[in-house]
């Protein structure tokens, strides 16, 4: 019924705790926070020595590919994926088929992932019926089956007035609309970013522009109706500049940033060849975009850090560059690619765990992100001294399509609580 | 240390040269239908040469011409790299012609049996005679000279290096002692 | 001499005197074309695949020619636009190929990328025989041929490429060649049609073609796809003809001895008009001539011997 995890660091940015403290668990929820070597009777004890336990970690984007796409990943084998990331829950991404735009699929969603008994799902819905940017989709019902936000990821809104409507409307259930910023006609058909590189391996680009053009214009429709937009996967130096003054003049709006774009830039595209694995959209950016990208990481400009986690089929990736699916398989390696952030002193662990659990957590209002007494017991374990390479085979996802295959790292999560339950995953 | 020997000096070249010319006109009973083929890159300056000379003896020139036989080469599939070509210039039609074949050195006779190939794929000649400057011995194929400046035995291994100048005061033929063989290019 | 690649993948990765030397091999194997029997045995008993993913006819008979007068056995594998189109990846494609133990492989595909991609995934040696808009090696070699040909040397003079710069590869292969080769390249197009960054491959830009007329010594003109371009990158084809196109009355002002050239096929009356296609500075029939020469040397000198060293 108890139990004691002890002798690890706590790093909770919600209570400011980054020391060595014991965590008391009992019904699922955090008991008690004590100093470390406190005894507490019958409980079970549990040796973290030289680890770090923090509040579980929040991935409010991800693809999750079923109903309709079970080829290249399950709600169960996604999830399990997640747990061997160190996630206890996530978001998943309405882009599937049938689309997440009634509450029947928002049903099936959820069925499956209690039956996976794993970390925690949570739906986001679609804002317009079918993806296809015309008509707003049954907001109010998805909301109520459980839907904690609405996104036609994917693909942008590209009407304004039904993006502004969809704002206003999710107001009233208190619910975030999650914005995929790009402007397609500026895409024009680009498949990696607008540069001389671009230019010298004869692909067409997308410009920073593509990108910019519609922070800009949810950045003025978050002002004009006062709901609540987040900004997803932000990619570049214009994004981030825009968003920091937006914060400046007082305008409420959140954003997200995934690993890989502070982790690579456009030259990996040149360097490994033309491999499809550095595919992804918004593509990978210029130094000048990774340097501003890390940067709002640590001055607070960005909010979270999210992974867009997007498996395919192997056959859709070893493929020409150009008509390759776009996305990487990243839940796997986002805590350690973050933690390298961390080793390499951009920013400090208790802000990373801030970006990866508090923050993401308030996102999408769920109960989470926290160690606070009477919180539910998620937690995450990470053992930072583990050294380890990274082996797309291995991966759990189904999804193998990783531009990191092979990269040595340090760090990782080792074991995940959920509501106080282990969850089992290839590390422990 | 490789032990080099001169075996023929300018003046020894320049008179064997004059005896092959005035056979390949005796054999032939004069210019008539003759052509000169240089092998290169060895057989150049020595067709150059036969030619200036059966000039003057006969009053008459004799088309000269020049052929690379790196494309036909039976060894190219052993080599790690290709070898360089060169061009081939034989601007005169050799349909029933007496093509004279000229090398410097001949040994294993796989050149000669290259440059028949590359012969025959330019026309139709009426024969193909062969003059060299050099006979060394060890045919590995059923290959003779029609016409021969000298005789020269050797080992295997040595190498035979005929270096002729355009001038012609500073022509030689060497034979170097070596510990391996080497492919004449 | 041993070049440095196995596989011919662009010009970007040969060196000036890797370049020169296959021109300079390439003049030894034109003299063959010329011959009443246009064959020799080198490549005798060598297998040669023409994988096209892109159709295109010129230049897989030049390729086809090249090969077949050096004897190789010359087999054509049409793939279809796209490996998802047929549900097999590239790699199982290559793979397939590989294991019938071919020589060589030309490769043309519609996707940028496509040979590098290859030359990972298999140990066959590979010609780019032009991929999306990144190079066209081979193309680019054969200009170089002509242009020596015609002016002795390459060095000092003056190239302008004319036309929808961003979508060419071959304008990639020619400023690479070209500008190693010591003459200086501008191109020329709508400023839609510059790609970002281009004068970092070695080249000027100008977005007139009238001032670049007098001082080029050769004036390369690329086909214009209508299908591509027309509506966002350039409003129209008479348009485009009249600012960008060819015409003898834009030639009044050129060098008496400038090479029109093109890689063809050429659209007549769009980017050339007929007087001058058909004119006496067009070295367009040249450079076709050229290309089974080129290719021949090519076919020659990236077929090694058996065991062939890798770079």
């Amino acid at each position: 019924m108890w139990q004691l995890l002890k002798g690890a660091r706590l790093v909770d940015p919600s209570q400011g705790i980054d020391e060595l403290k014991d965590l008391l668990i009992e019904k699922g929820r955090v008991a008690a926070i004590l100093k470390p070597g406190e005894k507490a009777a019958d409980a079970k004890i549990i040796e973290l020595d030289g680890m770090i336990i923090t509040p579980g970690l929040v991935d409010i984007h991800t693809h999750l590919r079923e109903p309709g796409y079970e080829y290249k990943e399950t709600i169960a084998t996604g999830a399990q994926a997640a747990v061997s990331g160190g996630f206890t829950s996530i978001a998943c991404m309405a882009n599937t088929d049938p689309v997440n735009d009634s509450p029947a699929v928002t049903e099936y969603i959820l069925e499956r992932a209690k039956q996976a008994d794993l970390c925690r799902v949570y739906p986001v819905g679609a804002i317009s019926k079918g993806l296809k940017g015309e008509e707003l989709a049954e907001i109010a019902s998805l909301a109520e089956r459980g839907c904690v936000g609405f996104s036609d990821d994917g693909k942008p809104v590209m009407d304004a007035n039904l993006m502004r409507r969809a704002i206003e409307y999710a107001k009233a259930f208190d619910r975030v609309v999650i914005s995929h910023p790009e402007d397609l006609n500026l895409t024009a058909g680009g498949v990696m970013n607008e540069n001389p590189v671009s230019t010298e391996l004869g692909l067409a680009g997308v410009p920073t522009a593509a990108e910019e053009v519609m922070v800009a214009r949810e950045i003025i429709l978050a002002g004009l109706t006062g709901g609540k937009v987040h900004l997803a996967h932000l990619s570049t130096k214009g994004s981030v500049d825009l968003v920091r003054k937006a914060k400046q003049r007082g305008v409420k709006i959140s954003c997200e940033t995934c690993p890989h774009y502070f982790s690579l830039t456009e030259a990996a595209v040149k360097e490994s060849g033309y491999n499809p694995n550095t595919k992804v959209n918004p593509p990978l950016r210029s130094v000048e975009d990774k340097e501003a990208i890390i940067a709002a990481l640590a001055d607070g400009t960005i909010d979270a850090i999210a992974s867009d986690h997007a498996p395919h089929n192997l056959a859709e990736k070893e493929v020409e560059f150009i008509i390759a699916s776009s996305g990487i398989s990243g839940i796997e390696t986002s805590l350690a690619l973050g933690l390298k952030l961390v080793k390499e002193k951009k920013i400090k662990l208790i802000r990373l765990i801030e970006l990866m659990s508090l923050n993401p957590a308030q996102i999408i209002g769920i109960e989470a992100g926290t160690l606070k007494p009477s919180a539910p017991a998620d937690i995450t374990v990470i053992d930072p001294e583990l050294k380890w390479t990274v082996s797309a085979k291995n991966f759990r996802s189904l999804g193998k399509n990783t531009p990191f295959d092979g990269m040595e790292l340090l760090g990782r999560a080792i074991k995940v609580f959920v509501g106080g339950k282990h969850i089992k995953s290839d590390q422990g | 240390m490789p032990k080099k020997k001169k075996v023929m000096d300018s003046d020894a070249i320049r008179r064997a040269l004059l005896r092959v010319a005035h056979e390949i006109l005796e054999r032939n009973k004069g210019v008539g239908s003759l052509v000169l083929i240089g092998i290169r890159r060895g057989g150049e300056q020595i067709a150059v040469r036969l030619g200036k000379i059966i000039e003057e003896i006969e009053g008459k020139p004799v088309p000269c011409g020049f052929m690379d036989i790196t494309m036909y080469r039976d060894d190219l599939y052993h080599l790690r790299v290709q070898p360089e070509v060169h061009k081939t210039e034989v601007n005169f039609p050799i349909e029933d012609k007496v093509v004279i074949l000229v090398d410097d050195v001949l040994f294993t006779g796989r050149t000669i049996r290259a440059a028949m190939d590359s012969v025959i794929d330019l026309g139709r000649p009426r024969e193909i005679q062969l003059a060299v400057l050099i006979d060394r011995g060890h045919r590995e194929f059923p290959i003779r000279a029609d016409f021969v400046g000298r005789n020269i035995p050797t080992a295997r291994t040595d190498l035979v290096q005929a270096a002729l100048d355009p001038e012609g005061k500073k022509d030689k033929v060497e034979v170097i002692e070596t510990e391996e063989a080497k492919e004449k290019e | 001499m041993k070049l440095s690649v196995k596989s011919l993948l662009g010009l970007r990765d040969l060196s000036r005197e890797e370049i020169e030397f296959i021109l300079g091999q390439s003049e030894s194997f034109k003299e063959i074309n010329y011959r009443p029997i246009k064959k020799v045995p080198t490549l005798r008993g060598k297998t040669i695949i023409n994988l096209f993913f892109e159709p295109s006819t010129r230049t897989k008979t030049s390729f086809e020619i090249a090969g077949k007068r050096l004897s190789a056995d010359v087999v054509n594998f049409s793939a279809s636009q796209s490996s998802i189109t047929k549900g097999e990846t590239l790699a199982d494609t290559a793979k397939n190929l590989e294991a019938m133990k071919p020589d060589l492989l030309v490769v043309r595909a519609q996707a940028s990328g496509v040979p590098e991609l290859l030359s990972r995934l298999v140990s066959t040696p590979i010609i780019n025989a032009g991929d999306g808009f990144h190079e066209h090696p081979t193309q680019g070699l054969l200009d170089l041929f002509t242009v020596r040909e015609h002016k002795r040397k390459i060095e000092g003079l003056k190239i302008a490429i004319v036309g929808d710069i961003r979508h060419s590869r071959v304008a990639r292969s020619d400023i690479y060649g070209f500008s190693k080769l010591g003459a200086s390249v501008t191109v020329v197009g709508p400023a839609t049609m510059i790609p970002p960054g281009i004068e970092e491959l070695g080249c000027q830009v100008s977005y007139h073609i009238e001032p670049v007329i007098p001082e080029s010594d050769v004036i390369m003109m690329l086909r214009i796809q209508m299908e591509r371009g027309s509506g966002k990158f350039f409003p129209s084809q008479r348009e485009y003809s009249r600012f960008y196109g060819m015409s003898l009355s834009k030639l009044a002002n050129a060098k008496k001895d400038v090479l029109i050239m093109h890689p063809g096929p050429v659209n007549r009356g769009v980017e050339l008009s007929p007087e001058v296609a058909d004119g006496p500075f067009s070295v367009i029939l040249d450079q076709v001539e050229n290309g089974v020469a080129v290719r021949m040397a090519l076919l020659y000198l990236f077929s090694g011997g058996q065991d062939v060293a890798t770079a």
